[in-house]
């Protein structure tokens, strides 16, 4: 197991080569000149001359490039334009936000979708299986931004219940962070839950009728011990891929609700910096989304062989 | 100790309702060996499974019939009454031993579940308890054996793991629903003698069902033999396989390939295929394929009736008339291989 994360933590490296390779190229992709794009028409010869000086896009690519690599290695991302402080310190004053989010919403997807389907296959046989079929579809293909506004306006404006926006830190208090998360999270986790719970439901249902789960049965297991235990587990190993995808398609959607609910987090920031043309930090953003894609996908791959004996990886 | 009266088992398909069993009548006394044989879609699993009733309900109902085990019918059982009897009472295994444990638990796991369901001991009496039971289905190294998965495992030992689990609750009655089918042959002769060890050491009744009529010979006193849901003919071993006077059954035997039979020789089949359950052909279910059929059998559904003592036969023939005609096709099937 041991020989395994490191030999997945070694495959990581060639990942991150080409990730730091395209999020070098957005500078040099977009088309004209960055540093006449960023300060504008009315940038004078010498000022663009002096950030391109500033931005080192007076050198040659491969220079620029090596320079880059040696910089991200030893955690230099440059500096803001528009605020002069160093990208890494920008991006991790926005990371408490964005995971706190992000966290809230996964919990909330996983406490509501495994009893939901855990339910449903208990009552295989009746109506509110189509129900939930219909019910997690529905939810799948709702608009993120279209049920938040939805949601702020019902329970933030017409019936006052939660707050409209804003964030917390947790260290101001917990009950406060929690309280200003939910909406948003709920949003979030809105359209992985019924993604979730069908994917739960599919992998029980061809479970529940196994030759291993007869067997528990006729041992005299009750019924819910069976499909708590027996059913679940088993459906839980492929459901664990599609956590790691959904974790990823977290950190995409918190670029909307951030800004919807103006929670100061990795998304906002995004926007803002492309707003801004403030490209060192637009490069860090990226660079940093697909260091924790990487890395929460290396952790499923992980908890794959903690779930399913089979494959222990020696 | 388990008396079953006409037990109708119907299945609910998108084609129609299935008559799986179809009123059948057996006991099996305590200590005893009923063997239960006939062809794949004969109903003789549905018919082990109607007994713990482990069937999927739905799809499954019980509109007819009694399973009475020790005086009471398991077919009026609350879940949790029958929760009591099963893996405790009655123990069940199963076909396919690949299939059949959890891969994701260990075997200890899954052997200390199936005592802790019925016994009430420690975590630790239940793991020695375990630890017993997998040495005493001769499984070596029991105890390091505990904590490897079923992937570690052979079909054969897998087997053993799964007997180990229906033993458990030190059942009166144990179901081997094909036990030996997915085994290679060296390991089906270990698992049956297994099996018969056990019996003598607790006396355990079984019911064995197959489709293998080596099998059955090699374990069973009393034998059903099955086809399209119903009992066609019962009796002990020898009535069976050496005094039969069933068509169905002799078809069955007659089929065997014969290791002094001549080389190239074409193995005989029974032609066709088993009824559609559905909707079942009119008079005798067998008549489509049975060699010996007349014009009597497209109307006359034969009931189960007493030939001698013990020994049940479901055809129209008499016995004089099954023997001529037995007498002629043998010596068709002699002629053929000349």
């Amino acid at each position: 197991m041991l020989q395994y994360t490191i030999r997945r933590l070694f495959s990581i490296i060639p990942v991150m080569l080409i990730v730091s390779v395209i999020v070098f190229l957005i500078v040099h992709l977009t088309p004209g000149n960055p540093a006449y794009l960023i300060l504008g028409e009315d940038g004078s010869p010498e000022a663009i001359a002096q950030l391109e000086e500033q931005l080192g896009l007076d050198k040659s690519m491969a220079i620029q490039f090596v320079d880059w690599i040696k910089n991200i290695l030893v955690g230099d991302l440059g500096q803001s334009i528009y605020s002069s402080e160093p990208v890494i310190q920008v991006i991790m004053e926005r990371v408490g936000p964005t995971f706190s989010l992000m966290i809230t919403a996964m919990s909330l997807t996983l406490i509501i979708a495994i009893p939901t389907a855990v339910f449903i296959v208990w009552r295989r046989n009746t109506i509110l299986d189509p129900l939930f079929t219909s019910a997690s579809l529905l939810g799948a293909s709702i608009p993120e931004f279209w049920f938040a506004m939805l949601l702020v306006l019902g329970l933030g404006v017409a019936v006052p219940i939660f707050p409209v926006a804003g964030y917390v830190p947790i260290d101001v208090g917990l009950g406060d962070w929690i309280y200003h998360l939910i909406l948003p999270a709920f949003v979030l986790a809105s359209v992985e839950i019924g993604l979730i719970a069908r994917m739960l439901r599919d992998g029980m249902l061809e479970s529940v009728n196994q030759d291993y789960t007869k067997t528990a049965r006729a041992k005299g297991v009750r019924e819910s011990v069976v499909l708590m235990k027996h059913v679940l587990s088993n459906a839980l190993i492929p459901t664990t891929t599609v956590i790691g995808v959904m974790i990823a398609g977290l950190l995409g959607g918190t670029v909307i609700i951030e800004t919807i609910f103006t929670i100061p987090g990795i998304g906002q920031l995004l926007i803002d910096s492309i707003h801004r043309r403030d490209y060192p930090v637009i490069q860090g953003v990226v660079l940093f989304i697909a260091v924790v894609y990487v890395f929460v996908n290396l952790l499923i791959d992980l908890l794959y062989a903690f779930l399913d004996p089979r494959i222990r990886y020696d | 100790m388990l008396e079953v009266k006409n037990l109708k088992t119907q299945i609910d398909t998108s084609e129609g309702i299935v008559q799986a069993v179809d009123g059948v009548s057996f006991t099996v006394r305590a200590g005893e060996t009923l063997g239960i044989v006939g062809e794949s879609g004969s109903g003789k699993s549905v018919l082990a499974n109607s007994i713990m009733q482990l069937n999927p309900n739905p799809p499954t109902f019980y509109p007819e019939g009694e399973i009475l085990f020790e005086g009471s019918n398991l077919l009026k059982l609350s879940e949790k009454q029958l929760r009591k009897i099963r893996g405790n009472e009655i123990g069940m295994i199963f076909q396919d031993p690949m299939s059949s444990l959890n891969p994701v638990f260990k075997v200890g796991a899954q052997l200390v579940e199936a005592i802790l369901t019925h016994q009430k001991m420690s975590r630790k009496n239940a793991k020695a308890r375990a630890i017993e039971l997998l040495k005493d289905v001769g499984i070596p190294d029991a105890e390091s054996r505990m904590d490897d998965y079923p992937h570690h495992f052979s079909g054969g030992m897998r087997q053993r793991v799964l007997i180990a689990i229906a033993l458990a609750g030190n059942p009166k009655l144990l179901i081997a629903d094909e036990p030996t089918t997915a085994l290679d042959v060296t390991i089906q002769a270990q698992i049956l003698e297994l099996m018969k060890g056990i019996q003598e050491k607790y006396g355990t009744a079984i019911i064995l069902i197959s489709h293998d009529l080596g099998v059955i010979s090699q374990m069973a006193e009393k034998v059903l033999v099955m086809y399209s849901g119903r009992i066609v003919e019962k009796g002990s071993v020898n009535d069976i396989f050496y005094r039969t006077s069933m068509p169905y059954t002799w078809s069955l035997l007659r089929s065997l390939p014969r290791l002094d039979g001549v080389a190239h020789e074409r193995l005989i089949s029974i032609e066709g295929q088993p009824p559609n359950l559905v909707s079942p052909p009119k008079g005798c279910n067998f008549h489509p394929r049975c060699p010996f059929a007349t014009e009597k059998c497209l109307e006359i559904d034969p009931e189960l009736m007493p030939r001698k003592e013990g020994h049940w036969v479901a055809c129209i023939l008499t016995e004089q008339e099954f023997e001529a005609e037995k007498e002629r096709l043998e010596s068709a099937d002699r002629e053929g291989v000349l």
